[in-house]
């Protein structure tokens, strides 16, 4: 039952999360400086030439090789990374940190009550069979009459049953929790109450009637436990039906799009409640989105500051008018004919950010492809310095024989300056440390990939999953609803899936009833006529 | 020129004589038809009913023989020499019209500049 928690998506790695999660976010402070450093020096490269050795680590994510890596004008450029910097948490970093532990005790003792509940209720629904068949022998042996044939026919019959019912119930139910739910899951809790009912008064029955008058008929008992057994089975099967199977048929297209960059998709949900379509979408989004960047973000805010601080209205009218446009309904007119002139103002402006747009998007363009190339051409080259050595080759020369991991060390540092210019480039160098390259490129070579496999996952943007979990950058989801979150989804029904950085925001389309009719062409009517308009001259 | 496939067809003609000119080995009566049963009506831009499989003149050469003795574009050859051209393929409408042997021919065409003007002058005297 998922009676559970609030905020956590992940609810049994929340342990580890906590300290991964301030591990990953110190570091990402520390390579953002990092990155404002080397941007600073990517400008500037084109007057001084920074010679580093190749066997250098240039990339310098991880928090172990932080101190190693200086380049030449460091000291012009590199905001300043003091002792005390790596060990101080900012306020933000506190209230998140207390939050973590208040959801994860809430958490854990809601989600251990639900599994204390649910275990309790399948040995009260297994044991209850049993329990009918044995207590005549307990209670009152010498009165029971003995059991012929037919009756231990039944005896296999509800052994068998109960069986299946075990391997069916394992198989329903018996499986890690996907996520934590912010309400109960309705249709659980349906069904545990209907099955508690249920073998309630089954048992009101037997006490009345079988306990207390002692009933000899043994076989008739036998067949009552093996009438419980049965409609336990179609309880389950119901079970299926409702759980697994009503949601199957898609019938509502729901589009996701992610707020800051406007990536969007679109899926096919069948019956579900809202908290339910907002797990699969989510999951969805795991697997399909591209890995939200940031960094790429940061252009457009510029520009959008940029028009906000163009103009400034001053009126110049009277005293009373000069106070800031309150909220009072008599200054409601000023604040709106202030906002309406501001506006035709920055209509009638001569604005040319367009152009610079259009020259700078330009401009990076061709960086990219020339730094792409570039970065190509170095992987290839160190591609063919490595080859799969035969088996006769082994006995001719056992000396420099490596493994994946020490060959793809051996060519790694050809390759890793055009890598490190082409990430920087794009602005991915925080979404890959130089261990995970390394451990790729050895990837790589142990299966034997060409040059172009390897850098695939460089050149577009995978989707989230395939990342360090450090750079998941959101582990905890928010639902935001204006409809309660058990109700089912509906034609136009909106919702909005928020985290930490971005939010994804959910709309609702039904798939429409489709009406089809039919029409029957005999095979013998397509006959065909030439329609010619021919003219001669006579 | 209303037309009813297996009614008696009512047409005011006019009687056209083509004499052929020689042209190199051919003898070409300069005007080009269109039409016939086997051929699309409703393309037909001279015709008044579009389910007409007539034949209809299309191009008319300035100054040729067909120019000199009368003929019109968008006139409906009815018959040639004889001939019934009302209901005929468009490969026999040329063949009649361009029989070797022949140096003249006798054409009745129909147009609705014809039927109008005999019912203007019909109509101009009173009923007897």
């Amino acid at each position: 039952m998922d009676t559970e928690s609030t905020y956590s998506g992940y609810s049994y790695y929340s342990g580890r999360s906590r300290g991964s999660h301030r591990h990953g976010e110190r570091s990402r402070e520390r390579s953002r400086d990092r990155h404002k450093a080397r941007g600073k020096d990517s400008r500037s490269e084109k007057s001084i030439t920074i010679t580093t050795t190749p066997a250098e680590p240039l990339l310098g994510d991880s928090a172990a090789r932080a101190e190693q890596v200086q380049d030449d004008n460091w000291g012009e450029t590199t905001t300043a990374v003091t002792g005390t910097s790596e060990h101080s948490l900012s306020q933000e970093d506190i209230v998140r940190i207390t939050k973590d532990l208040e959801d994860s005790v809430g958490l854990d003792c809601r989600r251990y009550f639900s599994l204390a509940l649910a275990v309790a209720l399948g040995l009260l629904v297994f044991l209850t069979p049993l329990a009918f068949l044995a207590l005549p022998h307990l209670l009152w042996p010498e009165k029971l009459q003995s059991c012929g044939t037919a009756c231990e026919g039944l005896f296999i019959s509800v052994a068998f049953k109960l069986l299946i019912l075990l391997l069916a119930v394992w198989a329903l139910f018996f499986r890690p929790p996907r996520a934590g739910l912010p309400r109960v899951f309705v249709f659980r809790a349906l069904l545990a109450v209907l099955v508690l009912l249920f073998v309630v008064s089954y048992w009101l029955f037997y006490g009345v009637r079988i306990l207390d008058s002692q009933d000899e008929n043994y076989q008739g008992i036998v067949q009552y436990a093996v009438s419980l057994v049965d409609a336990l089975l179609f309880i389950h099967y119901l079970a299926i039906v409702l759980l697994e199977l009503r949601q199957l048929q898609p019938c509502f297209s729901v589009c996701v799009a992610r707020s800051t960059d406007g990536e969007t998709r679109h899926y096919n949900l069948g019956r579900l409640s809202i908290q339910r379509a907002a797990l699969a979408v989510l999951e969805r989004y795991y697997c399909d989105f591209p890995v939200h960047n940031p960094a790429l973000l940061s252009a457009s805010k510029s520009r959008a500051a940029k028009h906000l601080a163009g103009l400034k209205v001053y009126s110049v009218d009277g005293p009373g008018n000069n106070a800031p446009p309150p909220l009072t309904p008599p200054a409601a007119g000023l604040a709106h004919s202030q906002s309406r002139a501001m506006i035709a103002a920055a209509a009638r402006r001569r604005d040319t950010s367009h152009n610079e747009l259009y020259y700078e998007e330009a401009e990076h363009e061709r960086r990219v492809r020339k730094r792409k190339s570039r970065l190509v051409v170095a992987v290839e080259e160190a591609f063919t310095h490595i080859k799969r050595m035969q088996e006769e080759e082994q006995k001719k020369a056992p000396g420099d024989v490596m493994d994946p991991r020490e060959a793809a060390q051996a060519i790694f540092p050809s390759m890793a300056r055009a890598l490190q210019k082409y990430l920087r480039t794009t602005r991915q160098q925080h979404c890959h440390s130089m261990e995970s390259i390394q451990q790729h490129l050895a990837f790589c070579i142990t299966y034997s990939m060409a040059p172009k496999a390897f850098l695939e996952c460089y050149l577009t943007p995978g989707p989230t999953l395939q990342y360090s979990r450090d750079h998941w950058l959101a582990r905890q989801w928010t639902l935001v609803s204006e409809v309660s979150v058990t109700g089912g989804l509906a034609d136009g029904s909106t919702f909005v899936l928020r985290c930490a950085d971005f939010s994804l925001v959910v709309t609702t389309r039904t798939i429409p009833y489709i009406q089809l009719s039919e029409e029957y062409v005999d095979p013998k009517s397509h006959k065909f006529v030439l329609r010619l308009q021919s003219e001669t001259s006579v | 020129m209303s037309f009813m496939p297996g009614q008696p067809l009512t047409a005011v003609v006019q009687r056209i004589q083509i004499e052929k000119l020689r042209h190199g080995e051919n003898l070409i009566l300069g005007f080009s038809i269109g039409g016939g049963i086997d051929q699309d009506p409703g393309q037909n831009p001279f015709s008044d009913d579009k389910t007409d499989k007539g034949i209809y003149v299309t191009r008319i050469t300035p100054r040729g023989p067909a120019d000199v003795a009368g003929l019109r574009m968008g006139d409906k050859i009815m018959q040639v020499n004889g001939w019934d051209m009302t209901m005929v393929t468009h490969d026999r409408a040329r063949k009649r019209l361009t029989k070797k042997n022949e140096d003249v021919v006798r054409l009745l065409v129909t147009r609705r500049s014809l039927e109008e003007a005999v019912k203007q002058s019909m109509g101009s005297y009173p009923r007897q």
